[in-house]
This record gives structure tokens, C-alpha cells and sequence, in this order.
């Protein structure tokens, strides 16, 4: 795999395209997961990825499928993303017998052990922490691979995320520490308003660097490619045993996240990456400035990877997969009532 | 007399050891076994038994961990290892250490085998000692073992022997669940009979560490060589006790005890965590519910008061019955 900053230009084809797909169905996945929460056939608090698509679809797209991956609340991109089936994802956020895992997580724990996307807290801080201990695991078991740790800029605020950060840097663990610091731009707390992260330190980098860990501060994490380049330098670290890596990549908030519960704004225009114009979107700004998916679309394409017209038909056939999904998810059964209080143990 | 409740029998092997050295074969047997396992603390055996901490340093290099303190990440690092394929042991030493890695227990090693619809488990055994210990004071003297008894997923194993500790020891580092080990501090240099080979005790086997027709008391960790005492006293009294070990909260062998009931009529539980939703609380409710009909009276607690832990002496004391009040206690209970 070739690891390069700088642009979709400097990825191999395949790859750039790898991870469009990734974004894309990380997307299209969330904008159905309105419809699915809007109908209640979704319940409950979620959390939706839309925004962040450019740092967890280059981080997995970097990944190998020997490492694990870890999440938080925030990890239905992380799931999709890393290849679990659509249809069982979906069944799980509605909680379906056919769900990731029969219906038990829903979209706070969402993951797919089968694929190495081990685990989920939903506690603010349990992730690093869990994700330390998949790479303490790993390295003790000798056998490579890396663990990766997705988690938001709160879980610093939270004293595990130092234990966890002492600890790896203490044992030289193979951990990529990915903090998607998606507070960028968000304002104070008020009104309906999503909180954003409270720390007295403007760089978050400054925590685990004084405990001696190799930290990335990534420019944009918008940017699929610096992403990317950044994930597979980590991973080398890591299995050359240099010890854990904390990569904090920065993302401009999607304006629907800026509520308690997310807002739909509507479906993604790809047209907008080549030269259409997002006006009367609620989030016309953030569409033209800061979306990762529209900025990957158009650095592909003004690579020569791929046309407008194949972008097109990969939407196109992202869509179809989510639909059927859904729809399967949908005619799936609940889980037998009885079965709630079975595997409480192994 | 239950076939769970008979000691194994005695081997040329067995030797009075202690019983943290009985723990230490445990965990020693089982790190030869599998070289995936590893253990995380600096005094697993206590303060005064440095030399087995160098034996197993010395014999694993690489796999005993001298941790920061920090017990919430360690608990979440033992998950996240456990679910990677690493069984890992973890000491928390003193049972109010615990208190920071809650959620790390609850939210984290509890709900994984349950949460992950079977798929994945977490294989930590979390070591720590709890109770009252001359001198411990308010915050080094709790009993965390009915709080986590009170969080579906973890297994609680509560030894009261060196045979029993390295019996359960085995099981616990071999259980593919996340098991409490929970040690009377004071448990640490007591002696007793252990075979030298290997021995694993299943979970879930309450023992009866002594026959009797009158009354049947329950008791746990450092309370059964008490409960003994009291009932070698009421023996010279003509009142036989039956002392029923339960060994393991979670599993917990509800038939034993009843059986025991069923025979005696009469059931007192002695055990260190405090009144209120505390251990004799849930095994009293047990029998009243699932036995009632054997009662001839009403089952009677013994636990540590309903308070904190003061640090003199004369104010500790008072706090957990002794054993003059205990037979006082069992002999009212049974007097017609």
C-alpha cells in the first residue's frame, strides 16, 4: 500500500476509490438512518457520523484486517466503514434479531467482532481506554496487528483517557489514538445546542505528548488523504514496537450535529463537487466549505481517478445497497422476548 | 450432607502453605499453561510477600506488569485484552481501590459477553481484599463484594482457605467470564492444608465446612473460621451448626444452602459487608423466598453495621460481632 500526503492525486486509484466508497456508504447509511429514526423504527438517542466520513473512511482504509478497531456512541461510520454488512447494521439499530449483535446494542454499541471492529463504549472515556487494552492484548499475544481507538475530543476530559494514554506510552503499546475533535466551530452551549468539548488545553495533542507519545496534529480532517498518509505512518510505528500514536484530527461540526438530536438536512448532492451550488441547503456553508464527501468527489475526479459520470454510478450503487438493507433490516424479526437474559455469561 | 460439601481428600502432596502462596501456584500454574495470560500488580500477594512476586517475575519476564496507579484504565485495559484474546489478571489490591474503575466493571467486563450476543467475552480476573483490618479506617476497610454482586455479568469468587484460594484461583483464571477475586485481608498468612498439584474448584460448589442438625450459618471469607469457632463453642452446648461456605457469590449455590435449611429449620448468615442490600441480606431474601416453608424462625443477619469504619481500634471492633455475640445471637436463635 502506498502511503502518501498531499491529495487524491498522490493515492493509488484503487485506493482514492476505496475510500470514496467508504464515505459514501458511511453517508448515505446516516441519511437513512433519519427516515428509519423519523418513521420509529429506529428508537432511542443516535448519533450520526455525517461530517467526519474523511478521517474514519482514510483511517480504515488504512487499516489492515488484522487490527482491531474501537468505537464510541458516534460509530455507525465506523461500523459501515469498515465493511460490516449493511443489512445487519441496520437490523441492529432497530434492534432486529438479525442485527450486528441480535439486536442488543443498538446505535450506542453498534460493531461487527467477525471484522475486527471489536467493540463500542458509549461511555465518554471507556474507548481509549478498551482500545489500550486491545493493543496490550495484541502485543501480548505477538501475533501483529494494531488496535485503533476512535473517540471525540471529550473523552480527554475524562480522567481514564491519562491512565489509558500513561499506560500506553508506559508498555509501548501498538494503539493508534484517533480523537476526531469535531468541535470545531461549534459554538457555546445554548438552546438546543450539542455540547462541545470543555478542556483548558487549546491543543489536545499537549496531554498525550507530555506523557512522551508520538502525536499527529492533522491540518484538516476533511482531508481523506493527509488522513490517511498520517494512519499508515502510525501503523508503522506501532508494529515496529515505537509504541502508540495519537492522531487528532479536526472537523468542522455538520450544522445537524449541532443539536441534542440530529437534524436532517437533507440528502448529499454530489453535484456540488462539480461545480453545482448548494444553495437553499440548510447547511450550504458547511456543503461548500467543509464537506469531506463533496471534497473527495471533486479531488478525484480533478485527479483523473475516476469521472463524474462513475462517481455517479458508485453513488448510485451505494444507495441501491443501503436500500436493500434497510429493507432488510425492516422485514427482520424482532428477537425472541425469552432471550434477553440469556449469554449474560460465556 | 451435600457430595459438594467434602473436602478433597488429602494427597502425599498437600502441605500446609499460606494461602496468598496458595494463590500464587494458581496463577503461576496457569501462566505456565498459557502463555497468553498475563498478570498486572506490584503486591498481588500483599506487602509481605515480596518473594513471591519475584518468583513470578522472575519466572515470566515480560508478563507481570508493574502498572501506574490507575485502576480505572487497568480494568478497561484487562477488557480490551481479554476481548483481543489475552486472559488478564489485574490486582486492585485494598477492595476500595475498586471504587474508581466502576465503570470500567459495569459499563466495560459485565456487558460484554451479553452485549455482544454471545461473540465475545472477557477473561480478567480482578484480584482485591476487602474488610475490616486493625487500623484500616474509613476508606480501607469496605467490602465492595455486594455492590458488584449487585451487577449481572461478573462472576464473584470469596475463598476462605488456602485449598479453597487455589482451587478457585484456578477456575477464575481460567474462566472465559470476568471474575472478582475477593480476599479477606486478613486471610493473606493464614495456613492451611493444599495439595501441591494441580487442582481447579468449579464454581458455583458451596461447602459444608461443618455438619450439624440445629442450625444452618452461612458464612463467607474470614467469617467462616469465625462461624467454626462459634459452632465448636454451641457444640459443647448440645446445639450442632452447620457452617455452609457458599465459596462463590456468583455462581451462587442456592441448593446447598436450602438442602441445609431443609434439614435445620433454622438459618443465620454471618458475613462482613454492611446490612443494607448486603450479602447476608440477599442470601436471607434467598431462603426466605425459595424456603420459607422450612423456616422455624425468622433468618437472622450478622453483618458489619451500617457505618462507616472508624480507625480505633475500640470503635472498629464494635462494629462486626464478635464470636461471644455470635453464639449469643445463634443460641437465641435456636432456644425454643
Amino acid at each position: 500500500m502506498t502511503c502518501t500526503a498531499g491529495g487524491a492525486g498522490e493515492l493509488s486509484r484503487d485506493a482514492a476509490i476505496s475510500i470514496l466508497e467508504r464515505m459514501l456508504v458511511m453517508r448515505r447509511f446516516e441519511e437513512k438512518v433519519f427516515e428509519l429514526h423519523d418513521t420509529q423504527q429506529v428508537v432511542g438517542i443516535i448519533h450520526v457520523y455525517i461530517g467526519q466520513e474523511g478521517t474514519g473512511a482514510a483511517v480504515l482504509e488504512a487499516a489492515g484486517a488484522e487490527d482491531l478497531i474501537l468505537s464510541t456512541h458516534r460509530n455507525h461510520g465506523h461500523v459501515v466503514g469498515r465493511g460490516a454488512d449493511l443489512g445487519a447494521t441496520f437490523a441492529e439499530l432497530m434492534g432486529k434479531a438479525t442485527g450486528l449483535l441480535g439486536g442488543r446494542g443498538g446505535s450506542f454499541h453498534a460493531c461487527d467482532p467477525t471484522r475486527g471492529m471489536l467493540q463500542t463504549s458509549a461511555i465518554v472515556g471507556g474507548c481509549p481506554s478498551l482500545a489500550v487494552g486491545a493493543a496490550y492484548g495484541l502485543k501480548q499475544r505477538g501475533g501483529g496487528g494494531v488496535a485503533i481507538g476512535f473517540f471525540g475530543d471529550s473523552a480527554l476530559e475524562e480522567g481514564i483517557a491519562y491512565e489509558a494514554l500513561n499506560i500506553a506510552a508506559l508498555w509501548k503499546l501498538p494503539a493508534i489514538l484517533v480523537c476526531e475533535n469535531n468541535s470545531i466551530g461549534v459554538g457555546e452551549l445554548k438552546g438546543d445546542s450539542y455540547p462541545r468539548s470543555i478542556l483548558a488545553s487549546e491543543r489536545l495533542s499537549r496531554i498525550p505528548e507530555m506523557l512522551g507519545i508520538h502525536t499527529v496534529e492533522i491540518a484538516n480532517g476533511a482531508n481523506a488523504a493527509e488522513v490517511f498518509a498520517a494512519t499508515c505512518n502510525a501503523r508503522r510505528r506501532c508494529l515496529a514496537g515505537d509504541g502508540p500514536v495519537f492522531i487528532e484530527s479536526p472537523i468542522v461540526r455538520w450544522p445537524g450535529s449541532q443539536f441534542v438530536f440530529p437534524k436532517s438536512m437533507g440528502a448529499t448532492d454530489l453535484e456540488v463537487a462539480f461545480g453545482g451550488s448548494a444553495a437553499g441547503r440548510e447547511d450550504r456553508e458547511w456543503t461548500e466549505e467543509h464537506d469531506p464527501l463533496i471534497r473527495w468527489a471533486a479531488e478525484i475526479a480533478a485527479a483523473g481517478h475516476a469521472t463524474k459520470e462513475q462517481i455517479r454510478e458508485l453513488d448510485a450503487n451505494v444507495c441501491s445497497r443501503i436500500d436493500a438493507g434497510a429493507q432488510f433490516a425492516m422485514d427482520s424479526p424482532f428477537p425472541n422476548p425469552v432471550t434477553a437474559t440469556q449469554r449474560i455469561f460465556a | 450432607m451435600s457430595s459438594a460439601g467434602k473436602l478433597a481428600a488429602p494427597t502425599n502432596s498437600t502441605r500446609r502453605v499460606t494461602y496468598v502462596t496458595a494463590m500464587y501456584e494458581a496463577i503461576r500454574d496457569t501462566m505456565r499453561e498459557n502463555a497468553n495470560v498475563t498478570a498486572i500488580g506490584n503486591w498481588i500477594f500483599g506487602l509481605h510477600a515480596n518473594h513471591l512476586m519475584d518468583a513470578l517475575r522472575d519466572e515470566f519476564p515480560g508478563r507481570v506488569m508493574e502498572p501506574p496507579v490507575a485502576e480505572a484504565a487497568l480494568v478497561a485495559l484487562a477488557v480490551g485484552a481479554g476481548m483481543a484474546g489475552a486472559p488478564t489478571f489485574v490486582d486492585l489490591a485494598t477492595g476500595s481501590f475498586s471504587f474508581p474503575a466502576y465503570s470500567s466493571i459495569y459499563n466495560e467486563a459485565a456487558v460484554v459477553h451479553h452485549l455482544s450476543n454471545g461473540q465475545l467475552s472477557a477473561p480478567v480476573t480482578l484480584h482485591l481484599m476487602h474488610g475490616m483490618r486493625t487500623g484500616g479506617g474509613e476508606q480501607h476497610s469496605f467490602s465492595p463484594q455486594a455492590l458488584l454482586w449487585n451487577c449481572p455479568g461478573l462472576e464473584i469468587v470469596i475463598p476462605s482457605t488456602p485449598h479453597d484460594a487455589k482451587g478457585l484461583m484456578r477456575t477464575a483464571l481460567k474462566s472465559p467470564n470476568p471474575t472478582i477475586f475477593v480476599d479477606h485481608t486478613s486471610l493473606s498468612a493464614v495456613e492451611g492444608e493444599v495439595p501441591e498439584e494441580d487442582y481447579a474448584i468449579p464454581f458455583g460448589v458451596a461447602e459444608i465446612k461443618r455438619p450439624g442438625r440445629d442450625l444452618t450459618l452461612v458464612a463467607t471469607s474470614r467469617q467462616v473460621a469465625i462461624a467454626l469457632a462459634a459452632a465448636d463453642t454451641l457444640s459443647r452446648e448440645g446445639v450442632e451448626v452447620e457452617v455452609v461456605d457458599p465459596r462463590t457469590l456468583e455462581p451462587f449455590d442456592e441448593a446447598t444452602i436450602l438442602g441445609s435449611v431443609q434439614r435445620t429449620g433454622h438459618l443465620a448468615v454471618l458475613d462482613e459487608c454492611t446490612l443494607r442490600c448486603g450479602v447476608a441480606s440477599e442470601i436471607a431474601a434467598t431462603v426466605a423466598e425459595k424456603g420459607f416453608h422450612h423456616l422455624r424462625k425468622p433468618p437472622l443477619r450478622l453483618t458489619r453495621a451500617q457505618s462507616p469504619v472508624p480507625y480505633s481500634r475500640t470503635l472498629e471492633q464494635v462494629l462486626l460481632p464478635d464470636e461471644q455475640r455470635i453464639v449469643e445471637a445463634l443460641r437465641s436463635l435456636v432456644d425454643a
